[in-house]
């Protein structure tokens, strides 16, 4: 463990909120790095409000996860002082940002599962969560709208812009199976009525694919070897480098209030 | 703001000739705060100020997003990072307000993003300075928003409506920024003595750069006679500058921070702060293009401008195609 990093009591609740956390934090990030960078003016300002959606839907997640897992742990504890290791997000959301379509495939792919995912968790039985999902859904149809219109134009558009699409989809794919893991300790939040079970939303989320997909004049990818580890803090080379910079200032000069 | 009046623009010789009577009625709606909107007549050389100025305050916006965005995946805290990035989008949508005010004038956003890329459009020099640590973040928003925020409210009453309306909008957003970057200093100044070593840093390196966001000193500024007598500037370059300085200098105090400025006093007599001279050499060299920054700035920009243009390609022939289907 990096020095300072802190021990998280893994309760299957507080995983499971973790990895939801995680997954929102780390896709959040990724989007805030195109800030400045992006292809046109109204991107930038779409891509930064995703981003900021996916953060705050964090930051509501990491106080939950505080207040079950009741160890004084606050959001900048589990953001900022946890390793690699210790994140549980998907592999899909580390994936770095590449071109704008892969950017985007990435947010498609994610937000095609997170809105019905949401939607769901709304009837959970734990009330912040529940509360925490009813915004959360909201804001991921405004996700999966805008990245189904970009995928549309782009597989549409030039030749460049589809080959490029397709590139990002064939590349990203293997990371999708992961989104429909479960393991012992989900379960059990699943049995509870507090988590749901992500096999119900496979139907939903292949429906939202094919869909935009097949309005690109894109196929959707052959089904093939999936990928997964994010959930027990086995990641991709790219999340150590993404953690190292976010985390900068928590690391370097520790204990401080900013 | 971040209009320096930096290109000098051959005026005189371009000028067309008008007839002196509709020139006349219209320094008479001028003087009487009427706004001019798009569709009035207007002198070709009020149109071509307006031009010049707003989209370099345009540019300002979007360059501006740059020095800033690079510490939104380094924020300390995920509060100060939602904030920063929040913070950097608000910009961008000044920049957007702007460009489309700039629109209303008869010039299109690609043409002035052009002349941005190309060089020959200025952007404020601020932008050319780096941000070395996280307290540039907060000094950006207290002093370069607290000094966009004395040029800009003013121009809520510029004589021309589309960009008096724009600047409103924009005035709202740069103060809460300010409070942000103050309320930045501040958690900074309470923390450790690293931390309060981090602020007054900052405020030593963006002190004299952010006195001349203002511009060159009235003695020597272009455009100004004109500006003046159509009401798009209604405080000279030092008249702001000092109303700047004179704001800012006891929320320095609050902070417990000093001003990097020895020559710094209250003069009893005219009630205001006197301040040291300014190196307007360095000025001089940041809009040539030798600021610490010039060259990355541009570089970021030209290489979003490149790497998107297969996005905007492609979303232009998804439209075009969809036309034909619809006609179809
Ligand atoms: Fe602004
Ligand atoms: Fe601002």
């Amino acid at each position: 463990m990096a020095s300072g990093s802190i021990r998280v009591a893994e309760t299957p609740f507080v995983s499971y909120l973790l990895r939801r956390a995680d997954d929102a934090l780390v896709l959040g990030h990724r989007l805030s790095e195109w800030c400045g960078h992006a292809p046109m003016m109204e991107e930038e300002m779409a891509l930064a409000n995703m981003g900021l959606d996916l953060i705050g839907q964090a930051r509501a997640l990491y106080g939950h996860a505080g207040a079950v897992e009741a160890a004084g742990h606050d959001e900048d504890d589990f953001a900022y002082l946890r390793d690699e290791r210790g994140y549980r997000n998907l592999l899909l959301v580390e994936q770095r940002n590449g071109d704008f379509a892969r950017t985007i495939v990435r947010q498609f792919l994610y937000a095609a599962f997170a809105e019905p995912y949401w939607r769901a968790m709304m009837a959970s039985r734990d009330a912040t969560l529940a509360a925490i999902a009813a915004k959360a859904e909201k804001e991921m149809t405004y996700h999966v709208r805008h990245c189904a219109e970009w995928i549309v134009r782009l597989g549409d558009g030039t030749a460049e812009s589809r080959t490029r699409t397709i590139a990002a989809l064939t590349d990203l794919w293997p990371f999708t199976g992961e989104l429909f893991e479960v393991d012992e300790g989900d379960r059990a939040v699943i049995a509870d009525g507090i988590g749901i079970d992500p096999e119900t939303l496979r139907v939903p989320w292949r429906r939202t694919v094919a869909h935009v997909l097949a309005e690109a004049g894109l196929e959707v990818p052959k089904e093939g070897f999936m990928r997964n580890g994010g959930r027990i803090g086995r990641h991709s080379e790219h999340l150590g480098h993404l953690l190292a910079e976010m985390q900068y200032l928590q690391r370097s000069m520790p204990g401080e209030n900013w | 703001m971040y209009t320096q009046a930096l290109n000098a623009g051959p005026e005189a010789a371009e000028r067309t000739i008008e007839d002196a009577a509709i020139l006349a009625r219209f320094q008479e709606r001028i003087d009487a705060e009427e706004r001019i909107e798009p569709n009035d007549f207007m002198p070709a050389a009020y149109r071509k100020t307006l031009i010049r100025q707003i989209s370099q305050h345009a540019h300002s916006e979007i360059v501006g997003m740059l020095p800033e965005g690079n510490w939104i995946t380094r924020a300390p805290s995920l509060r100060r990072k939602a904030a920063l990035l929040a913070k950097v989008q608000d910009e961008c949508g000044h920049g957007l307000y702007l460009y489309a005010a700039a629109e209303t004038l008869g010039v299109s956003r690609e043409e002035l993003i052009d002349q941005l890329l190309s060089g020959k459009a200025k952007y404020s020099s601020i932008f050319n300075y780096p941000t070395l640590s996280w307290a540039d973040i907060g000094a950006i928003g207290w002093l370069v928003d607290g000094a966009a925020i004395m040029n800009q409210i003013p121009l809520c009453r510029c004589s021309y409506g589309p960009y008096a309306r724009a600047m409103i909008r924009v005035c709202k957003e740069e103060s809460f920024h300010q409070r942000q970057g103050y309320e930045i200093m501040l958690a900074l100044v309470r923390g450790s003595e690293a931390q309060r070593e981090m602020a007054q840093d900052a405020l030593n390196r963006w002190w004299w750069p952010c006195l001349m966001m203002f511009g060159p000193p009235d003695a020597d500024s272009r455009h100004s006679e004109a500006s003046t007598r159509w009401k798009i500037k209604r405080f000279s370059n030092d008249e702001l500058r000092q109303k700047f300085v004179d704001a800012t200098v006891p929320q320095a105090r609050y902070l417990g921070l000093t001003i990097p400025d020895p020559d710094l006093r209250f003069n009893e007599e005219t009630g205001h702060w006197d301040y040291g001279a300014i190196d307007w050499e360095e000025f001089r060299q940041v809009i040539a293009g030798n600021g610490p920054c010039n060259a990355d700035r541009m570089a970021a920009r030209r290489k979003a401008h490149e790497d998107g243009a297969w996005v905007r390609e492609a979303a232009c022939a998804h439209a075009a195609k969809s036309r034909v289907r619809a006609a179809a």
